[in-house]
């Protein structure tokens, strides 16, 4: 598969660079983050035990260490690698549909349902497949909603999307809230708090398992799609003079998105700001083209999320909330791209 | 090729155009004049299907080459952009080939903006988006190419490298063009036939030099004009509208 097909030598060459160089970086932050914990193994030591499940290697470590890695560290790396390149490229899909660089997959109330739908499930003692469970299905019924209202006579205006995920999400906040009000003190409300923070601290295979068929389906889609979305990201009228069913396109798009944005709250709670900031990133290193764009956004995407929960769960002796994590280094990190983004602008 | 039958769009009550019948075939150019406000841009947008006709038909082949007024300074390369016309051709999940690309950049080559395809298009100037617009419109590759005011973001340098695109593409004979423009001179220069839009179910089209006399314009825009042939050495006898102020 040609990356760009920039149609031109260096331009093909220059995709395929940044491709390499991010694929590369992942693995990079991927053994670090099978190394990196409470007890701390040499990539040597975690390469081996890797390598050891495919080809036959003498075993120079201990069982402790294989279970360590095999059963611990390597599904949680896994899940969040898989849910960070979801995010990311879901972040970078939106933001060229709806042609505004502010918006993040949470726009459509997708994750706000699915945090409801999470928040109840907890409530009534519901917990592992059924809190899951839940969670997806109240996400995917936010997304019903946007869809029920935003359109008339079979069409919706992107600004008309966005104020409708606004209204969605606000609605699914207010009922989170409602559920917190009559939640246990002792009990549920702190298992609700800290779920909705996120965390991939109970990822385990049969969990991969189950969210990575969905989410790779739903990154194959908004990949395969991304040549519509350079399209699309033209706007209506120009999109649709050359042909192009806008409309069904355009929730295709929202379709596969809402399908990420559901099965990660479903699985590790509410992530925010990877799906805005990395896009940002990407763009910086890849350019505007979502033919290389999106791709670029889910390799980095990936690589930001793992190296997150590394930090997450060996900074400090309890494991800090996820979301909370990537609030704090989403925030100055996307402040930061912002100005040298107006810099370049300005100087170009 | 296409045509419009009886075609009428309202906004509410009141009709933009109603009754008009328009009929384009290949090597044929067709400008539509008419003032600010009289429907030019509503008509354009229905030709190519952009806008639903209220009353009577439409008949077109299933993609018409359309080269909007403006497009948003994006920061895409010029050839990127230009293969985009790909995009109906590719599927919902193709993305553009090889063949595609020389397509694209034949496109640019035939109006004369190879120097543009590498370059972004929130660096090119207005009158540069537009030729890019032109060329997206031509790789489409659709026999019918509708222009909304071409000229009006144009210098005059622009205008006159836009006016002998356009007349190459008639001489060339593989499309019917239809054009609307604020510039009757550019009618003149470029078109076959004129279609006056003088109000709401008044329309008046034929060949350029009945059609666009001194009285059909004057009373079009409300402003008295004269038409006159000037000899200009080199040229020939030019024509050209002179508004009286």
């Amino acid at each position: 598969m040609t990356i760009a097909a920039g149609g031109s030598m260096s331009h093909d060459r220059g995709a395929t660079l940044v491709m390499v160089a991010l694929a590369v970086g992942l693995g990079l932050v991927m053994v670090a983050a099978l190394c990196a914990g409470r007890l701390s193994l040499s990539p040597g030591t975690v390469l081996g035990i890797v390598l050891s499940r495919i080809v036959p290697v003498d075993p120079s470590w201990s069982d402790l260490q294989e279970r360590i890695v095999l059963l611990v560290r390597l599904p949680r790396v896994l899940l969040a690698a898989i849910c960070g390149a979801a995010l990311a490229a879901a972040g970078a899909a939106m933001q060229g549909v709806l042609r505004n660089p502010l918006v993040s997959p949470h726009i459509l109330g997708v994750s706000s349902g699915a945090s409801f739908g999470g928040a109840v499930a907890i409530l009534l003692g519901l917990s592992g497949w059924l809190l899951i469970g839940s969670a997806f299905l109240a996400g995917s019924a936010a997304l019903l909603l946007v869809g029920a209202i935003a359109r008339v006579d079979g069409r919706a205006g992107t600004v008309t999307v966005v104020l409708t995920g606004v209204i969605v999400a606000a609605l699914f906040s207010a009922l989170v809230s409602l559920t917190q009000f009559v939640a246990e003190p002792d009990s549920s409300l702190p298992a609700i708090v800290f779920w909705l923070m996120g965390s991939f601290a109970t990822a385990s295979w049969r969990q991969l398992a189950a969210a990575a068929p969905v989410l790779a389906l739903a990154l194959m889609l908004v990949l395969g799609l991304r040549f519509r979305i350079n399209v699309l990201s033209l706007g209506e009228d120009d999109a649709r003079a050359l042909g192009l069913p806008v409309e069904r396109d355009r929730w295709l798009v929202f379709l596969a998105v809402a399908l990420m944005e559901a099965t990660v709250v479903a699985f590790a709670g509410v992530i925010g700001w990877v799906g805005l900031v990395v896009p940002h990133a990407a763009r910086m290193i890849a350019g505007e083209d979502h033919r290389l764009l999106i791709p670029a956004s889910a390799l980095l995407g990936a690589s930001y999320l793992v190296l997150v929960d590394t930090i997450a769960r060996t900074a400090v002796a309890a494991e800090i909330p996820l979301g909370v994590l990537t609030a704090i280094v989403g925030a100055p990190v996307f402040a930061l791209l912002l100005r040298q983004r107006q810099r370049r602008e300005l100087t170009a | 090729m296409i045509a419009l039958k009886g075609a009428g769009i309202r906004r509410g009550e009141r009709w933009i155009f109603r009754g008009l019948d328009l009929s384009l075939a290949p090597g044929r150019c067709v400008a539509v004049l008419g003032p600010n406000g009289r429907g030019k841009t509503t008509l354009i947008k229905a030709v190519t299907g952009l806008d639903k006709l209220d009353e009577g038909t439409r008949t077109a082949p299933p993609l018409v080459a359309y080269v909007p007024q403006v497009i948003a300074p994006l920061p895409y390369r010029a050839l990127d952009v230009v293969v985009m016309a790909r995009a109906r051709s590719l599927g919902l999940f193709g993305t553009p080939r090889r063949a595609d690309y020389d397509i694209a950049r034949a496109a640019l080559a035939r109006i004369g903006a190879e120097a543009f395809t590498e370059q972004r298009l929130d660096r090119l100037s207005g009158g540069e988006r537009q030729l890019v617009l032109l060329a997206r419109a031509l790789a489409t590759q659709s026999p019918v190419l509708v222009l909304d005011e071409p000229a009006s973001a144009l210098d005059l340098a622009n205008q006159s490298r836009l006016v002998a695109v356009l007349r190459d593409l008639r001489a060339a004979g593989e499309h019917a063009i239809l054009f609307s423009t604020h510039l009757p001179t550019h009618a003149l220069e470029v078109a076959d036939e004129a279609l006056l839009l003088m109000g709401p179910e008044d329309q008046r089209q034929g060949p350029v030099d009945a059609v666009m006399s001194e009285s059909n314009l004057s009373a079009l825009y409300g402003t008295p004009l004269r038409r006159r042939q000037v000899a200009i050495e080199g040229h020939g006898l030019v024509e050209t509208i002179i508004p009286l102020h």
